[in-house]
C-alpha cells in the first residue's frame, strides 16, 4: 500500500497536468487553422471585429482587447484601493477577533457565482448609474467593470493581508519605537516590506479581471467597438467567446475557429500576468 | 522633537536630575500580576541596569517606560511613571511624542528591510525633515555616534540585511540616535550577539552615556557590573534592591540579591 500510494497520487497530479497540456494543444491547433484562413497581420492590426459579415467580414482583435482592458481598468480602480485599504485595516488595526469575523465574510464574497454578479450589474447597478449618468447605455463597460472590481476586492484584500501579516512584529516595534504612528508604520514600513506579495496580488487580480466572463457577457453588451468611452456598449474577448458558443455558428466556419484565436489571445494575456506575478514575488522577496 | 525644549527638573535632594520617576507601578497581563509596586528613579546621564532572572518583569518594566507594553493585548497598569515631571499615562500625552524622546533598542536587531541610509533617515523623515542635506548630516552623525560609520560609509545604499548581527544592532542604535532622544532604553541589546560585537556595543554604551540617559535590561550580571552606574535587581515582579552598582555587587543589602549575584539561582 505504502508503495502504491505515491504513484497513485502522482497519477492524479498528472491528470491535471495533461489536461492543461491538452487544452493548450487544442487551442494552438485550432488557432493555426484560423490563421490559415485569416491573416495574422489582419488579426493584430485591423481596427474592426465584424465576424458575422460573410463577405466584408473583418477580424481585428483590437476592439475586443480594448473592451477587455477597459472593464479590467475600471475593476482595478475599485479593487486595488479598496482591497489594499481592507488589507491594511485587517493586518494592522483589526483585533484578532475582528479579523476572524471579517476574513471568512470576505472569502464568502469570493465564492458568489459570477453570474449572480452579472445580473446584479445589469439589473441593479446599471439602472442606478443611469440616474447619475443620463447617457449611459443599458449595456456598458462601466457597470460590469465596477461590479467586477467589487468581486475582486476579497482576493486583493486576502492576498495582501497575508503578505502584510507575515512581516515580523519586531519590524513594526522598531518603527513604533521611533515615534511613528500606526498609520506611518503601516504605510512606510510594513507595506514596502510586503511589497512583493502585495504587487503579486494586484497582478493576479488583473489576470482574474481579464479572464472574467459572466459579468461582462451579461452586462457589458456585444458590440465590439474600438472605444474608450465607458458609457457605451462594448464586448470583451470572453464575452465574444460566450456569444459564439451559445449562438448557431456552425462547426468549421471561420467564426467557429475565431474563438480559438481569441481564446489564445486571452490565454497569452493571463499567462503573462501570472508569470509576472511569480517573477515579482520571487524577485522582490524579502528575507527578514 | 528637535524644536522641543527639554525641561529639566532638578530634585533638590539629588545632585543629578531625575529623568524617570516610578511610583507604585503595578501591571497585569490579564490576571497575571507581573509588576508589583515598583518604585524606581532613573537619573540623567547614567547607565541604569536592570537585572534579574527570566520572568522577573525586567523587560516588562522597560517596555512600560515608552508604553510599548501596550502592544500586548489585555495589559492593565496602575500607579504612575513620570518622565521629566510628566505622567506618561496621562491621556493628553501622545505616545508618539514620548517615544520620540525615549528611543529603544531591542533584544534582536530589527533593522527595516531598507537600505542602511534609509534605516537611519526614517526617524527624522517621519518627524518632518525632508532636506536631503540635513538628512545626510543626521545619517552620518548618527552612524558615527553608533561607531559604525567607518564600516558602512561606502555602502550606505545597500540593504541593511547584508550587515552582520553586531553591525545590525549598532545600526539600530544609530537609527535610535537619529531622532535625538533624551533617554535610550535597551532591552538585552547584546543577547543575540557574539562576544566581540557585545564588547563593541558595551564600549558604545560607555560613550553614549555622556549625552544620554540609558536604561539597560540585561541577563548578564558581569555586563551590568561593567557598564552601569546603578543597578536594580528585579525578582518576581518586585524591585528587591536598587543601589549604586558597586555597592549592589560588593555589599548587597538583601539576602536574595546576594544569592542571585553569587549565582545561587537564576
Amino acid at each position: 500500500m505504502e508503495k502504491i500510494m505515491p504513484k497513485l497520487l502522482l497519477l492524479t497530479a498528472a491528470v491535471s497536468m495533461f489536461t492543461t497540456l491538452g487544452i493548450v494543444f487544442t487551442l494552438l491547433f485550432e488557432t493555426f487553422t484560423f490563421f490559415s484562413r485569416v491573416s495574422i497581420v489582419e488579426f493584430l492590426t485591423a481596427k474592426e471585429w465584424l465576424p458575422w459579415n460573410e463577405k466584408s467580414g473583418s477580424f481585428g482583435i483590437a476592439p475586443l482587447v480594448t473592451g477587455t482592458l477597459l472593464t479590467t481598468a475600471i475593476a482595478m480602480l475599485v479593487a486595488i484601493p479598496v482591497g489594499l485599504a481592507s488589507a491594511i485595516y485587517l493586518s494592522e488595526y483589526a483585533t484578532e477577533r475582528t479579523r476572524k469575523i471579517i476574513k471568512p465574510i470576505l472569502e464568502v464574497l469570493a465564492g458568489i457565482p459570477t453570474i449572480v454578479y452579472g445580473f446584479f450589474a445589469l439589473t441593479f447597478v446599471t439602472p442606478l448609474l443611469q440616474k447619475i449618468i443620463p447617457g449611459l447605455e443599458v449595456f456598458n463597460a462601466l457597470s460590469p467593470g465596477l461590479v467586477m472590481g467589487i468581486m475582486i476586492i476579497p482576493m486583493v484584500a486576502s492576498l495582501s493581508e497575508d503578505a502584510m501579516s507575515s512581516v515580523p512584529n519586531a519590524i513594526r516595534e522598531g518603527a513604533l519605537g521611533l515615534g511613528s504612528t500606526k498609520l506611518e508604520t503601516a504605510v512606510k514600513i510594513v507595506l514596502p516590506a510586503a511589497a512583493s506579495g502585495v504587487i503579486a496580488s494586484f497582478v493576479l487580480a488583473i489576470s482574474r479581471a481579464i479572464g472574467e466572463t459572466m459579468i461582462v457577457a451579461v452586462a457589458g453588451g456585444s458590440s465590439p467597438v474600438l472605444t474608450f468611452d465607458v458609457t457605451q456598449s462594448i464586448q470583451t474577448m470572453t464575452a465574444y467567446i460566450v456569444q459564439v458558443t451559445t449562438g448557431d455558428a456552425g462547426y468549421g466556419t471561420t467564426i467557429y475557429y475565431s474563438i480559438y484565436a481569441v481564446g489564445m489571445t486571452l490565454f497569452v494575456f493571463t499567462l503573462a500576468m501570472n508569470l509576472l506575478a511569480q517573477y515579482i514575488s520571487r524577485r522582490f522577496r524579502e528575507e527578514y | 522633537m528637535l524644536t522641543m525644549v527639554k525641561e529639566k527638573t532638578i530634585a533638590p535632594t539629588e545632585e543629578k536630575a531625575v529623568v524617570y520617576r516610578t511610583k507604585e507601578l503595578n501591571l497585569w497581563y490579564g490576571e497575571h500580576h507581573a509588576l508589583k509596586n515598583i518604585e524606581l528613579d532613573i537619573y540623567e546621564n547614567e547607565v541604569t541596569a536592570i537585572i534579574g532572572p527570566s520572568g522577573c518583569g525586567k523587560s516588562t518594566y522597560i517596555k512600560t517606560l515608552n508604553r510599548m507594553i501596550e502592544l500586548v493585548p489585555n495589559v492593565r497598569t496602575s500607579g504612575e511613571i513620570t518622565y521629566r515631571g510628566r505622567n506618561i499615562f496621562d491621556p493628553t500625552y501622545r505616545v508618539e511624542e514620548l517615544r520620540t524622546q525615549v528611543g529603544m533598542v531591542f533584544q534582536k536587531p530589527n533593522p527595516f528591510p531598507k537600505s542602511i541610509y534609509e534605516n537611519v533617515a526614517y526617524g527624522p523623515r517621519i518627524h518632518g525633515i525632508r532636506d536631503k542635506k540635513i538628512l545626510d548630516e543626521i545619517v552620518e552623525k548618527s552612524l558615527r555616534g553608533a561607531a559604525i560609520w567607518d564600516e558602512v560609509k561606502d555602502r550606505l545604499h545597500e540593504n541593511a540585511y547584508g550587515l552582520s548581527g553586531g553591525q545590525q544592532q549598532r545600526l539600530c542604535i544609530a537609527r535610535c540616535l537619529a531622532i535625538e532622544p533624551d533617554v535610550i532604553l535597551m532591552d538585552e541589546p547584546t543577547s543575540a550577539l557574539d562576544p566581540i560585537s557585545t564588547l563593541k556595543v558595551e564600549e558604545l554604551i560607555e560613550e553614549l552615556k555622556k549625552n544620554y540617559s540609558i536604561i539597560i535590561v540585561t541577563h548578564n550580571m558581569q555586563q551590568a557590573a561593567r557598564i552601569s552606574d546603578r543597578t536594580a535587581f528585579f525578582l518576581n515582579g518586585e524591585v528587591v534592591e536598587f543601589a549604586e552598582t558597586d555597592q549592589l555587587f560588593s555589599t548587597p543589602a538583601d539576602k536574595r540579591t546576594e544569592d542571585y549575584i553569587t549565582g545561587r539561582f537564576g
